[in-house]
């Protein structure tokens, strides 16, 4: 199938997941606002805590926020696409894993098809506010190799999440019920990741780089964004994220040959 | 043409008492027992044919469509559906097939079905003018013109059916699987039913392979029975085999016997209950 015809696809499935949304106005408004809401308090939080300090480890009240932002957009753009992923246990359970088998295309477009969770998109408008006042505070210097720094970072952070979905999916193969260890892998991250990770000290950041490459798509490149250090090549760190989207891939796809010689 | 030979599968089905205390336990210990649901199950099929696949439940009739459609692999035997294994080339085998599952539905549950229809066109890649004759035809066969913009929730059961049958057959499949396409119908949908696959049959010479557990399906359209019990083929043949085959010994289950009381004799007969 090629990407074009792969893509087209993507949008119609997404289409319909939008207008499936739309059907409950109500409670679609209400996801936003509540979304947006929680997130909005978790930037005051940040805001309290440095009317007592002036830095913590090096970092500025503009660098946390930052470092939040690119997280918090990681993560929500994760959810939109790949929220798929994360009720997969019940695509499983319900049988519809089995429909999915017997269409011609491919397993992955319409697992991540059968959600496009717009509603999620709230903590957005907190996000952009916080990279605002970060960015208008910060002394970034700002040039191509920046910005790209600073998108690398938000689709690699993107990415990062899905390929833990997807990995977190892949063990609904295994054990049919819902997997939440993983979330301490996922919404962990979301939560502890507003402060880079040196902070927590050496065995985390061990953990974050060789084990799930969080590092690579939060401390090494903002290091660089922020001024920090002149080893430009921290700008491509988030690159390597690829190579950790293979490996959850091929845990998916032992996974699906698993499902289909043991059935459900 | 379908050839299956010699296909077994087995499953490992987790067991444990009841109770709480055995529920821990089982966290740690799970002790496992192996079914056999499918063993050593061989038969032919033609083009063109119409088989009724019956059997009591857990006979392994599921199984059977679930490898011949290509959603699972088997242990051991091999199957070959008009020169493609199933499981092997998926893509291009679920492209000249459509499935029909009468407990689950194939149509996204909150758009109308002719959003369902439009993306199961693009799934497949179907040009627009045959989806267009296509969906024409169809529509006038199975009387889908007033559910089209419906939303799927908002179908009854009958109507779902309906609709479930036409969206499998938007791609024009040559092979047609039906997995109790009319459980839960009211008598009217069930004749609407049955004389459609009938139709298709003759006039498109798809091939239908059915499983049902109502026998009246079976009587209508079926003109060959296959019968499962535990994993193996017990009879291949028509109707006639089929109530020969439980008559021989008890005289009370002549022909004058309804099909269901045949069946059932012969479910006993069979010991596969």
């Amino acid at each position: 199938m090629g990407i074009k015809k792969t893509v087209t696809l993507y949008c119609k499935y997404a289409s319909i997941c939008v207008r499936s949304l739309m059907q409950y106005k109500v409670s679609f408004v209400l996801m936003i606002v509540a979304r947006f809401i929680i997130s909005f308090g978790e930037f005051l939080a940040i805001t309290f805590l440095f009317s007592g300090f002036e830095e913590i480890k090096g970092y500025t009240y503009s660098d946390i926020l930052l470092c939040f932002a690119v997280i918090q957009i990681s993560f929500v753009l994760a959810e939109v696409f790949g929220e798929g992923f994360q009720v997969f246990s019940g695509t499983v359970k319900r049988g519809e894993f089995d429909r999915m088998l017997l269409r011609p295309c491919s397993l992955i477009l319409q697992v991540i098809g059968t959600k496009f969770e717009i509603e999620r998109t709230g903590p957005l408008i907190t996000a952009g506010i916080m990279l605002w006042i970060g960015i208008r505070s910060s002394q970034i210097q700002w040039n191509v190799l920046t910005i790209w720094t600073l998108i690398a970072m938000i689709v690699g952070g993107t990415l990062l999440f899905i390929g833990l979905f997807m990995l977190g999916a892949s063990f609904c193969f295994y054990f049919i019920e819902d997997t939440s260890l993983l979330n301490v892998l996922t919404y962990g991250a979301k939560t502890h990741g507003k402060y880079p990770i040196d902070v927590y000290g050496k065995g985390i950041m061990g953990f974050c780089t060789y084990i799930i490459p969080y590092t690579l798509i939060q401390y090494y490149p903002l290091q660089y964004l922020l001024g920090k250090t002149t080893q430009w090549q921290f700008a491509f760190y988030p690159v390597g994220i690829i190579i950790f989207l293979i490996a959850c891939y091929m845990v998916w796809r032992i996974g699906v040959r698993n499902y289909r010689s043991c059935g459900s | 043409m379908i050839t299956m030979e010699n296909v077994c599968k087995s499953y490992k089905v987790a067991k444990r008492n009841a109770g709480f205390g055995e529920a821990c336990k089982a966290l740690f210990h799970r002790s496992y027992e192996e079914i056999q649901a499918l063993n050593d199950v061989s038969f032919t099929i033609h083009d063109g044919e119409m088989v009724g696949y019956i059997g009591p439940n857990g006979a392994g009739k599921s199984s059977t469509i679930k490898i011949l459609s290509g959603i699972l692999t088997p242990d051991s035997g091999t199957c070959i559906i008009d020169g493609r294994i199933p499981w092997k080339t998926r893509m291009e085998h679920v492209r000249q097939i459509g499935v029909v599952f009468g407990q689950r539905s194939q149509l996204w549950w909150d758009i109308p079905v002719i959003d369902s229809f439009e993306l199961l066109k693009e799934i497949y890649s179907v040009s627009t003018l045959r989806y267009k004759n296509k969906l024409e035809e169809l529509s006038e066969l199975l009387q889908l013109q007033e559910l089209l913009k419906t939303p799927t929730r908002q179908l009854s059961l009958g109507q779902r059916m309906r609709c479930e049958i036409a969206a499998s057959l938007l791609h024009e499949p040559r092979l047609l699987f039906l997995d109790e396409p009319t459980i839960g119908l009211d008598a009217v949908s069930k004749l609407a039913v049955r004389d459609f696959i009938k139709k298709l049959n003759q006039e498109q010479k798809t091939t239908v392979i059915l499983t049902t557990h109502d026998m009246q399906d079976i009587e209508a359209i079926a003109e060959r029975v296959i019968l499962i019990g535990k994993g193996k083929i017990l009879l291949d043949g028509t109707l006639t085999d089929l109530r020969e085959a439980s008559a021989m010994q008890e005289e009370s289950a002549g022909n004058s016997a309804n099909l269901d009381q045949v069946v059932a004799n012969l479910y006993r007969k069979m010991n596969i209950m």
